[in-house]
């Protein structure tokens, strides 16, 4: 019988992966977006199994405005990316000190 | 019941298999591929909840739309991906280390949480509750209780379009361009002039 605990640890499995990932790849930017998209899509995963077993459909709601972050987050990150390339001409992220914050 | 849970061990593995691959595959256009591959078995984990509303959202964003953005930069940029690797061996064994204890740490709470909260009570996931289809039950909440959030979130896509815009525009210098008010502007005086020209002789600017 596949209960909520089974979703969680799902959900709690492919987050991990997700940090994991960041610290693995610390110069690709690419890899880190993905990263990124992974660990949302398990608070997503928790969010949607929540909602089902709580019969309660704001969860659903609440990974929906999840969603649209994410998909804003994915083109504003990437078009950053795409103009630090043209000014850099590489994308290793682990020392870029251009703005000298 | 049997199926179901072939079905959710399936969808599961593959959803981990897919992400753990997206972290460690040399070549990132293989990783937004798994990536793609990880959504998808998400979207039917998602299905298997009764959400499938979600699930075919989950398709047409992820996959249709920011999948394929990924696919479309990590192909445009020429990048060298082996130098990017450098550090992968170095932060292995911490990054693992970090990793193992998280998930440690979140499937305990996971586990206690689901077995002793609010939503141990029910013992089969509902999606959409009421008995209508789940699409119409979100539909009723969204446009009614969430209609304020709603419009917040296509704001949200509004500025970040906008701002996707106005980071990747550029104006190539050399590229003649139309300016209305300037031809307009333009006056006799302005546009020509008159230059007294000996007989013989030719003229230079």
């Amino acid at each position: 019988m596949i209960g909520l605990p089974h979703y969680l640890i799902v959900a709690a499995i492919l987050l991990t992966i997700g940090v994991f990932g960041i610290f693995v790849n610390r110069k690709n930017i690419i890899v880190i977006l993905m990263s990124i998209e992974l660990i949302l899509l398990a608070v997503n995963i928790n969010l949607v199994a929540f909602s089902a077993y709580l019969h309660n459909v704001v969860g659903q709601i609440f990974a929906m405005f999840v969603l649209t972050v994410a998909a804003a987050e994915a083109a504003v990150g990437l078009a950053i990316l795409v103009t630090f390339f043209r000014n850099r001409g590489d994308i290793a992220v682990d020392d870029a000190s251009m703005m000298k914050g | 019941m049997a199926l179901q849970a072939i079905a959710f061990y399936l969808l599961a593995f593959v959803t981990i298999a897919a992400g753990l691959l997206v972290v460690s595959a040399k070549n990132p256009v293989h990783s937004v591929l798994f990536l793609i591959t990880a959504f998808f078995s998400a979207a039917g984990l998602f299905v298997l909840l009764g959400a499938e509303f979600l699930a075919m959202l989950l398709i047409v964003v992820y996959v249709g739309a920011v999948a394929v953005l990924f696919l479309f930069v990590v192909m445009m940029l020429d990048i060298d991906f082996e130098a990017l690797r450098d550090g992968f061996a170095q932060y292995l064994p911490i990054g693992g280390l970090v990793g193992g204890v998280l998930t440690i740490e979140m499937i305990m709470v996971a586990v206690s949480v689901a077995t002793n909260g609010a939503a141990s009570k029910n013992a089969t996931p509902l999606a959409s509750p009421g008995g209508v289809s789940n699409t119409e039950a979100i539909g009723r909440v969204l446009y009614t209780d969430y209609i304020f959030f709603f419009q917040a979130a296509g704001l949200v896509l509004l500025v970040a379009m906008i701002g996707a815009i106005v980071l990747t525009l550029r104006h190539k210098p050399g590229v003649k361009r139309q300016d209305i008010g300037k031809q307009v502007a333009r006056t006799p005086k302005t546009g020509m002039e008159l230059v007294q020209i000996k007989p013989g002789e030719g003229i230079s600017e």
